[in-house]
Formats: structure tokens, C-alpha cells, sequence
């Protein structure tokens, strides 16, 4: 059964992973409804830098975040100055990366719902005497709602199975930054397949269940769009 | 006197431009009638505040919406507006209940209840209230969407086609309490359409959009009899006429109306005497006579004077008449103007082959 580091690897994850989707929907959401209504000609560059997660090696991000979070990076030498020293091999750094890690899994779903809202409900209420910002909350907000909860499970899924990225910014302390998939790495590495097969069971029935939600019960959702 | 509505707009799309400059009626409804790509939406669109691009200067009631020279643009959310689409774009998460108090929840008055439910019952919604829109008609979905302009007693009430999306019959359920509308609201109303057949129902004040730039504008009959417009061309060409009942005849099955000139016999209409209503002639049903016919099967034969004339330069001609102070238009063949000698001026017989009550 699962032991207590293996206990550990489990909350620490969903505590990054959770902190992480919160934190990706309250930045998300404006640049999603930005890219979802902009003309502007910097537009195509946002999208491209938004998807840059979805097809670059873990790996690669985990380096450029290590060298910008590293005591000589301007991002490091930020936080030194501001006297929390460097990110790298803390619980924050794993949590800045996971951001920037599941980034596209929460802008483009809401970028996705926020386009199938259209101009019409919005200029309904302009006319209905609404302000941008309270058509925002009272008209966009509840039409977006199946595109909201597909953000906010995607990168809960997205940010719990992440491995390149922990190890090259978070490393394997325990219960700092050893989340479940470097457990499972640890456990194989010490050749306890038994333990192994608990974690990667588990995760692999947390993901498939995820899954099948997205595409079975969001699928039936009344969709997102302004009645004819 | 400045007018209630002063509104001027210059638009440059390139491909399309738009340039008016309006005074308008503070009350009774104005329509805006042209042809797909006039510009017509576009303007009602520029009143609302919704085309923000548009420079020029909008006043309303003594209020400055737009002013571009001083850099004063209201957004839409604070223009005491109603505004009516093409599609009745109700908010599809909410009842048809929710969406009417959408407006009234946002707005500093609270009195609003007595007036509320008057609109429910002028639009015979009452009892779709906790329906969601999805379940409703397209003829339902647009009183409702009407009720909630209304409900937030707006000091101009814009409806941009707000029949096009509907079949006829659809069309015939909300045309009635449009004309109701017309009658219980103080409020001035622009309409956007182009369909003929609503500025004949609906319109006090005649705005004809062409190209962007302002074609014509007036009063109902005497813009519909202008011959230099190509209104009075079209084979649809007709005048509109007020007239009230004066008397039933139960035997021949008739109506007879009173206008400003005369009267006219109309097949039964079921409505007391003294209701007023409106009479649409079209020009193909007029014919013209020199002396006064006296064997013929056509009841209305009324004198009229010609007061102007034109051809088509295919074989019709245009004539325009006055019965009384109204305006009438007629088409007849070239040959037929020629062969009669018609000229301005002339006393002459109209005989109206048929008319239709258009409310």
C-alpha cells in the first residue's frame, strides 16, 4: 500500500496542482478573453507563445526557467533583491512553472468558450445598461461556464502529471518538491515496482476518469452560444 | 428650437460610407427604409453607440450622447436606450422573467412594477415568464425581447428589423402589437426595415436610406408620393391614408370610412364606428377618368386634381393626385396619360379599384 512519503508525494501534488489551476484561472481568464476579441496584429505572437507548452520538451522549459529563476537570471536576481532568494528547488518555483507549464490548457478552452459567446449577448447588454465589466460577470461568465470547468480540469490533469519540468526546477525533495510522478521515478529507481504500480495506477485511473468526464458529461452541456 | 433628435454621422469603411444628418420627430415612429447595404442599420447602430468608429454629434431630448469635435462619446451602457435586434438575442441562460428584469435591476428607479406589467400585457407575454428562451417561438422571442426595451422606459426605443428574422406568419402575430405600441407609447421609435408592407403599417415619419447618404425624408403620405423618389416607381408604389368609421352596412357587407377629403367604401371591417385606421392604396389600383363615371362597377370615384406627373420612360406613367389634402399616386400606361392629356393641374376622377386596411 501507499506509504508515507508516498502520502506526502500525493498532497503536495494536489497542492501544486491546485494552487496552480487557481492561479491560472485568475491570469487566464483576461488574456484568454483578450486573445478571444483582440484584432491586434501581436495576436498570432500570443497565441504561438500560449501553445509553446503543448509542444516544446518539459525539459527545455524547465532549463530557460532554471537559468531566468537562477541566482544570476534577471527574474532570480529579482527575487533575491526582494529578499526571498531564488525559486529554483522551492515549492514556489514548481508552482511558477506549473503555471507557465499548463498555461495553454486554461487559456485556450476559455479562449475557445469566450469566441462562442459572440459580439450579441454582449452588446444586448450594453443596451440593457451593463458596463463592460458587469457584462463580464453577469452574461459572459455563465455562458463560458462548461469552457471555465474544462480550464480548470485540464490543468488540474495537465499540472498533476507533469514530470521534465519538476525535475529540472523542482528537483526531488520530499515534501518540498517531490510530487507523485517522481515518486513513482523513485520507487522504479529503487526497484519497488509494487509501490510503483499503486502510484501509477492510481494516476493513471485520476487521468482516464478526468477524461472521460471532459467527454461525456461536458460534451452534454447546453454549449456556449447566443440563441438565434 | 432645436429638435429632439439631432443626429449626425460620418462613417468611412472605404467600400461604404456613411453621411446623415437628421432632425427627427420626438415622437410616433420613425422608419429608415432602404435596401440591404444602405446603411440604415449602421446608422441605428451609431445612435445606439454601438458603431464606435462613427464620428459626428448626437443629441437626444437636450442631451449630448456623441459629440466627436469635443470628444464626447456616452457608451451605449449610459444611453437611456431601448434597443430591439434583428434576432431577438435573449440571453439564453436566464428566463424570459430574468431577462426582462435584466435592464430594470440596473437602472436607478424602482418604480417600474405597475409599468412592467402593463408592457406584459400590451405584448401577451404573461404567461411565459418562467420559460427559457430556447422554448419559446420566434414570434414569442421578440415580444420578449420588445418588453425588455420597454420595460426600462427609455427615452428613444430602436428596433433594427425586428421582424426579418420571422415567417409571415409569424410577422402578422407581432405587427399588431406594433400598432398598439404605436398608439400607447409617447416615446419616439426608429425602425429600421425593408420591407414596404411595415413602413405602410408603421411609420409616421418616412426615411428613405440609399447608399449611406439620407434620400428623402418626411411625413408618411408625402414622402410615399414623392415622384422623384423611386418609391413612387416601384409596382409596390402606394399611399397610406388615416381614416375613421363612420358607418356600418349590413347588407352589401360594407364598411364606410371617413379621410381628409371624402369617404371610401371598404369590404366589412369588424371594428366600431369612430375606430380610426389606416387605408393603403396602391398606385395600380387607381385609375383615372376625365368626367365622372356613372356606369361602372367601382364604388370609390372620387375628384381629384393632378399635381404632378412623370414617366418611366418604358410605357408607364406616374401620376400623382391630390383627394382633399391627401396624396394619391396612380399608374397608368404612357398611352393612357397621353391619350387623356393629362397635365398638372387638371381636375380629374380617381376610381380605386381596391385598398386593404393595413391596422
Amino acid at each position: 500500500m501507499l506509504s508515507v512519503a508516498d502520502i506526502a508525494a500525493l498532497w503536495l501534488t494536489c497542492k501544486v496542482a491546485g494552487i496552480a489551476t487557481l492561479l491560472l484561472l485568475l491570469l487566464g481568464t483576461p488574456l484568454a478573453w483578450w486573445l478571444a476579441r483582440t484584432t491586434s496584429r501581436w495576436k498570432g505572437i500570443c497565441n504561438a507563445l500560449v501553445a509553446l507548452p503543448l509542444v516544446l520538451p518539459p525539459t527545455v522549459l524547465g532549463f530557460y526557467l532554471l537559468v531566468l529563476m537562477g541566482p544570476n537570471g534577471p527574474i532570480g536576481r529579482v527575487t533575491t533583491e526582494l529578499g526571498v532568494g531564488t525559486m529554483p528547488f522551492t515549492f514556489a518555483g514548481l508552482v511558477v512553472a506549473s503555471v507557465l507549464y499548463s498555461l495553454p490548457f486554461v487559456v485556450q478552452p476559455l479562449q475557445a468558450a469566450f469566441a462562442a459567446v459572440g459580439e450579441q449577448p454582449l452588446e444586448a447588454a450594453a443596451t440593457l445598461r451593463a458596463s463592460p465589466l458587469d457584462t463580464f460577470f453577469s452574461v459572459v461568465v455563465p455562458l463560458a461556464r462548461p469552457g471555465f470547468l474544462s480550464a480548470a480540469i485540464l490543468s488540474f490533469a495537465h499540472t498533476v502529471g507533469e514530470f521534465g519540468l519538476v525535475l529540472m526546477v523542482g528537483g526531488n525533495i520530499p515534501g518540498k518538491t517531490r510530487v507523485v510522478s517522481m515518486q513513482i521515478y523513485n520507487h522504479v529507481e529503487a526497484l519497488e515496482y509494487d509501490q510503483a504500480h499503486w502510484l501509477a495506477g492510481g494516476l493513471l485511473m485520476f487521468s482516464f476518469s478526468v477524461l472521460l468526464f471532459m467527454y461525456s458529461v461536458l460534451k452534454t452541456y447546453p454549449v456556449a452560444h447566443p440563441l438565434k | 428650437m432645436m429638435s429632439p433628435i439631432t443626429a449626425r454621422f460620418a462613417l468611412d469603411y472605404g467600400k461604404f460610407q456613411l453621411e446623415v444628418d437628421l432632425q427627427l420627430p420626438g415622437t410616433g415612429i420613425t422608419v429608415l427604409f432602404g435596401h440591404s447595404g444602405s446603411g440604415k442599420t449602421t446608422l441605428l447602430r451609431c445612435i445606439a453607440g454601438l458603431q464606435q468608429a462613427a464620428q459626428g454629434f448626437l443629441q437626444i431630448n437636450g442631451q449630448v450622447w456623441q459629440d466627436s469635435e469635443r470628444k464626447v462619446f456616452l457608451p451605449t451602457y449610459k444611453r437611456s436606450l431601448g434597443y430591439v435586434f434583428q434576432e431577438a438575442n435573449l440571453f439564453p441562460h436566464l428566463t424570459v422573467a430574468e431577462n426582462l428584469q435584466f435592464g430594470l435591476k440596473r437602472i436607478a428607479q424602482k418604480s417600474a412594477g405597475v409599468e412592467l406589467s402593463q408592457i406584459l400585457e400590451l405584448l401577451g407575454i404573461g404567461h411565459l415568464l418562467t420559460r427559457m428562451p430556447e422554448h419559446l417561438s420566434g414570434g414569442e422571442r421578440q415580444r420578449v425581447a420588445i418588453a425588455r426595451a420597454l420595460a426600462l422606459k427609455p427615452e428613444v426605443l430602436l428596433m433594427d428589423e425586428p421582424l426579418a428574422s420571422l415567417d409571415f406568419k409569424r410577422k402578422q402575430e407581432i405587427l399588431p402589437f406594433l400598432s398598439r405600441l404605436h398608439q400607447e407609447l409617447s416615446i419616439p421609435v426608429l425602425y429600421v426595415t425593408h420591407s414596404q408592407q411595415e413602413v405602410a403599417q408603421l411609420a409616421d415619419h418616412l426615411i428613405i436610406l440609399a447608399e449611406g447618404k439620407i434620400l428623402a425624408e418626411g411625413p408618411l403620405s408625402e414622402t410615399l408620393s414623392r415622384l422623384d423618389l423611386p418609391l413612387a416607381q416601384d409596382r409596390q408604389a402606394s399611399t397610406v391614408w388615416q381614416a375613421i368609421i363612420v358607418g356600418q352596412d349590413a347588407d352589401y357587407h360594407l364598411t364606410h370610412v371617413a379621410f381628409d377629403g371624402g369617404r371610401l367604401s371598404l369590404p366589412t371591417i369588424d371594428a366600431p364606428i369612430g375606430t380610426s385606421l389606416r387605408v393603403q392604396i396602391f398606385a395600380r389600383d387607381v385609375s383615372i377618368t376625365l368626367a365622372e363615371p356613372t356606369a361602372t362597377s367601382i364604388l370609390n370615384i372620387l375628384p381629384a386634381a393632378i399635381t404632378g406627373l412623370t414617366d418611366d420612360q418604358a410605357g408607364h406613367s406616374v401620376i400623382r393626385l391630390q383627394v382633399g389634402k391627401q396624396s394619391l399616386l396612380a399608374h397608368i400606361t404612357r398611352k393612357s396619360a397621353l391619350l387623356l392629356g393629362l397635365q398638372i393641374g387638371m381636375a380629374v376622377y380617381v376610381q380605386i379599384k381596391g385598398t386593404s386596411i393595413v391596422n
